[in-house]
């Protein structure tokens, strides 16, 4: 076959798309089809994004001005809530909800669905050159149980009660005792949530192992696909321990075990009713054994979408593929053998601590390597800075000080001081934040016009851009500050009863300039809204009327995803695409183009062929 | 453009996508039941001294039912080289055979439920311990078929040679509290009832499949049969592995 | 994993598609003998169980030594393990070993901490 970029394929996309004429609720709802339910997760974590970005604005207010009315959407939150909500102020109940929620929210309901579902659903079959998914209908369940859980989670907030309260990590015994049934909500929404991602895992995995078009080799993979790999198999082999904790609490809470409930619990100053014998690090254990590689689900697969627009941005091949694809199998593996660096405060043995201490640390390296193959690439390059280079480019400075900033946490000396204080919230949202969610956006302004046949507003995009980087560093910056004066995260009144103006004669009363930063970071927060309105806007209005491309291939880019029609059509390619060389074939010296793509013919080099 | 490789083996890998997908699943299932498991050590090495049931449950159903299950397994896998040999027939009889010990075991896990569920530990105001199976209930008093102790330690551990039921009539006024030996009432009890009761879903769903498979799943043989064959062999991947679980729970549950 | 040659492979997929009958018969055999295998290794943990061997850890030892030699039989003849392909393989070595991690790190947290400090308050 002889398939140079698109004119091989000249517009079968409508052919095939008259061929699978489908009604609406077979095409938009119970789609099988990888790209329609790519953008499903995509549409649904975007929105859940804004929700949970919503529920931080609300607690920054709170935490800034402590038991003052929300302006604007007070009377909402009064309304929909009640009592929790009474007046348009937070009560504590409801800001330790919104914490949890929002925790919860971003991390399984946003993050995780928007940079491996959606993207990997999008972009993995069209770069291995697959027709779709290796299982189509496990597909669309997978999105189901993510809207069933996601819908369980939201709902939540309206029982009585309220949502769940004890944080993200939903540790016990105080999960289990808090007067409310959203923590059964919880657990039953990540029950789902969990089965979703394994559904989702088992698909990508087989997908890649199966699917590869002839001559995709391992080594001929798009870093992306690697990434999604990796993160896949994260997902696989580490959720299964928390749905086994979920399905523990649970019964905790609706069967009376006590699972993680230890003898002579008392709650309220009496001795809690339970048969005892129960162990709260157990939960710990399990929860972490998921939760650590879960922060490499959150950033892995934006490593992925970095190196992709990096390599097609500075025309030149990516540095180091073979280390990044070694460094990112050895990250999923070690991310395995990590998980008690979180657990350094609760009581657990020295010797197993200087265990974790030592992977941590050793986990840091293959880290380094990645954004140093990163850096390099830079090197030489003739740069386009685009939206999507723009946000990239932010990605590797911002993804350096958020880990840079985790190894004190990862050893148990200082951790043991910086625990649980605003230091940890902002070295995670260093890396998740202007980490993870900037590469989303880059991979958003970047694979928009494969999606649509338009661009996204470059200007807009860059005010996006800018406003973000800025107020992304005012909100997160202060936090190191606050953290190593010893602010404690969690604390509805924002720490006011520890602050020097409270308690004076208390030696380390958290200053006043620390207290300001309070109102500093709230700002910076609307600030951070506000920019966020022209990303929106932008991104539905350039559907319809962002300028054309004009070509299948916008980016001059060498992956396949790019060799097909614009929309790809149902079944991706028109016949299978032979593979002939590597991923970032750009700037070959002797030939015409500076790009050239995975399935130019090469008569030097025959398609393996598997 | 179809789906490669739905039936036929892919030639690097030597595998028909399926048979990846329902091995990486039961990887996610090792994980799953890996941290049952470790739940249970960690919470029975961390429990008090002589306070971990011994005896408890009933040695003959368990080891009958786990004979059921490997019953099951066997037939499971003769079914799947009957379509290998292009036996229909008698692939329906041996997984006929597999749903109804699929059904067997059900039926035996109930009735050990239900033996559970009926069963009292009746703290009396005395301060002693009466335990057993109620047997009638009166407005003023109960019968039970089992015993009084002294010492609730005596209830932990069923191995003792000289232990005699019989019929205790109980004045409700003595009762200070009861409990059934549900989830509740002790972290082996909780563990009993988790473990086998997600042990008992995965075998209603397997049957579910393989019942499928069996009835108007048939059909397919008739249209694409090394397709059917395959499923047969993936839905039987899945069993073996509940009966796997099961080899590993029954030791674990009623032996030690 | 790299690819293999077309000939080497063709061939599995010819051997998979062309079962031969007789060979299956062996199958067969070979399926009956572990079934036998596993209804003797049943009454064989349950009377082990009852042997006073002086040390419940040896029970327990038993016990699970011999779960693991059924579950070895179920896995490796029932569901084909012994003559697998080494992507299977690979996947599950790699379970194996974070199922390993997953039992004894977890335990290991009380490596130098007193195990009845799980359950802090005895019964």
């Amino acid at each position: 076959m002889q398939a140079t970029a698109t004119e091989a394929f000249p517009h079968s996309g409508a052919h095939a798309a008259h061929h699978q004429e489908a009604g609406f609720l077979r095409t938009y709802v119970f789609s099988t089809d990888h790209k329609m339910i790519g953008l499903q997760y995509g549409f649904t974590a975007l929105c859940f994004l804004l929700f949970g970005f919503f529920l931080m604005l609300m607690m920054r207010w709170q935490i800034a001005h402590p038991g003052k009315p929300v302006p604007i959407m007070g009377p909402m939150l009064a309304s929909l809530l009640g009592n929790v909500a009474a007046n348009g102020i937070i009560s504590p109940d409801l800001y330790n909800s919104f914490g949890a929620m929002h925790g919860t929210i971003m991390v399984f309901l946003a993050i995780v669905p928007l940079a491996f579902a959606a993207f990997g659903n999008y972009l993995v079959p069209l770069q291995i050159g697959a027709p779709d998914m290796a299982f189509p209908r496990v597909n669309m369940a997978s999105y189901q149980f993510y809207v069933l859980g996601g819908t369980v989670m939201f709902f939540s907030f309206f029982i009585p009660g309220g949502a769940a309260q004890a944080g993200w990590t939903s540790y016990p015994p105080l999960a289990e005792v808090v007067q409310t049934n959203g923590q059964t909500f919880w657990l039953i929404g990540m029950i789902f949530l969990i089965s979703s991602s394994l559904l989702g895992a088992v698909n990508f995995i087989a997908t890649v192992i199966q699917l590869r078009a002839p001559g995709m080799t391992w080594m001929r993979l798009p870093f992306f696909v690697w990434a999604q790999f990796v993160t896949a198999f994260l997902l696989l082999l580490a959720f299964p321990p928390l749905e086994a904790a979920g399905i523990l609490q649970l019964m905790d809470k609706v069967a009376g075990t006590s699972f993680f409930l230890p003898t002579g619990l008392a709650v309220g100053g009496k001795l809690a009713h339970i048969s005892g014998g129960g162990s709260p690090l157990l939960w710990q254990h399990l929860f972490w054994f998921l939760a650590h590689p879960e922060v490499y689900v959150l950033i892995l697969p934006a490593m992925g979408i970095v190196a992709e627009i990096i390599a097609n941005n500075t025309r030149k091949p990516i540095w180091g593929y073979k280390s990044l694809v070694y460094s990112v199998l050895t990250i999923g593996f070690l991310s395995f053998i990590v998980w008690a660096h979180h657990m350094y405060l609760t009581g657990m043995g020295t010797k197993i601590a200087t265990f974790f201490q030592t992977t941590t640390m050793l986990i840091s390296i293959p880290s380094v390597i990645i954004l140093t193959c990163m850096f390099i690439s830079l090197w030489g390059g003739s740069i386009r800075f685009n939206t999507p280079m723009l946000f990239v480019m932010a990605f590797l400075p911002m993804f350096g000080i958020g880990g840079l900033t985790g190894l004190p946490l990862g050893l148990s000396y200082s951790d043991i001081y910086l625990h649980d204080t605003y230091y940890v919230i902002a070295h995670f949202h260093y890396i998740v934040a202007p980490g993870t969610i900037f590469a989303i956006f880059a991979g958003i302004y970047y694979w928009f016009p494969k999606i649509t046949g338009r661009f996204m507003n470059e200007f807009w995009g860059k005010i996006h851009f800018w406003g973000s980087l800025i107020f992304m560093n005012l909100i997160f910056q202060p936090m190191f500050a606050q953290g190593m004066a010893g602010m404690l995260r969690r604390m509805a009144d924002g720490g006011a009863n520890y602050s020097g103006a409270k308690t004076p004669d208390t030696v380390g009363g958290l200053s006043p300039f620390i207290m300001g930063l309070h109102t500093w970071i709230l700002w910076a927060a609307v600030g951070l809204a506000l920019v966020q309105i022209p990303f929106v806007i932008n991104l539905f209005w350039s559907i319809k009327h962002g300028p054309e491309t004009h070509s299948d291939n916008p980016w001059d880019s060498t992956t396949l995803e790019w060799q097909t029609p614009t929309p790809p059509p149902h079944g991706n390619f028109a016949t299978a695409p032979l593979v002939y060389r590597g991923p970032y074939e750009y700037s070959v010296p002797g030939h015409e183009r500076d790009f050239t793509p995975q399935n130019e013919p090469d008569p030097a080099c025959e398609p393996s062929p598997a | 453009m179809d789906i490669p490789y739905t039936v036929e083996a892919r030639p690097d890998t030597g595998l028909y996508n399926a048979k990846v997908g329902i091995w990486l699943f039961l990887a996610s299932e090792v994980m799953l039941f890996g941290a049952l498991f470790s739940a249970y050590i960690l919470l029975r090495v961390g429990a008090p001294a002589g306070y971990w049931p011994e005896g408890w449950l009933n040695v003959p159903l368990g080891t009958l039912n786990t004979m059921v299950l490997i019953t099951s397994s066997i037939t499971t896998v003769m079914a799947w080289a009957s379509l290998k040999m292009h036996q229909f027939g008698r692939f329906k009889l041996f997984h006929a055979i597999t749903l109804l010990m699929a059904l067997t075991f059900l039926s035996i896990k109930s009735y050990e439920y239900h033996d559970k569920f009926t069963h009292f530990e009746i703290l009396l105001k005395d301060g002693r311990f009466a335990d057993g199976h109620i047997i009638e209930r009166a407005p003023d008093h109960i019968v039970i078929h089992g015993r009084i102790v002294n010492d609730e330690k005596a209830l932990y551990n069923l191995h003792e040679k000289h232990i005699q039921l019989k019929e205790v009539t109980i004045q409700r006024s003595q009762i200070k509290s009861m409990e059934r030996y549900g989830p509740w009432h002790n972290t082996y009890c909780a563990l009993y009832f988790t473990l086998t009761g997600l042990h008992a879903l995965h075998v209603i769903g397997g049957a579910i499949v393989i019942g499928f498979l069996w009835g108007p799943g048939s059909k397919l043989w008739e249209t694409d049969p090394e397709r059917f064959t395959n499923r047969v062999e993936v839905s039987g991947l899945f069993w073996h592995f509940v009966d796997l679980v099961w080899i590993f729970l029954f030791p674990v549950l009623y032996l030690l | 994993m790299e690819i293999k040659s077309p000939a080497q492979t063709g061939s599995a997929v010819a051997e998979a598609s062309h079962e031969d009958f007789t060979e299956f018969k062996q199958h067969v055999h070979r399926y009956l003998f572990v079934f036998y295998a596993l209804l003797f290794g049943t009454l064989a943990t349950v009377g082990a169980s009852y042997i006073p061997w002086g040390n419940h850890e040896i029970n327990i030892g038993v016990a699970l030594f011999i779960a693991v030699c059924k579950g070895s039989l179920v896995a490796c003849y029932f569901m084909h393990l012994i003559s697998e392909r080494r992507l299977i393989y690979g996947i599950l070595m790699f379970t194996a070993f974070f199922f390993l991690g997953l039992m004894f790190l977890t335990l290991s947290a009380y490596l130098n901490f007193p195990l009845d400090t799980v359950t802090p308050y005895g019964h």
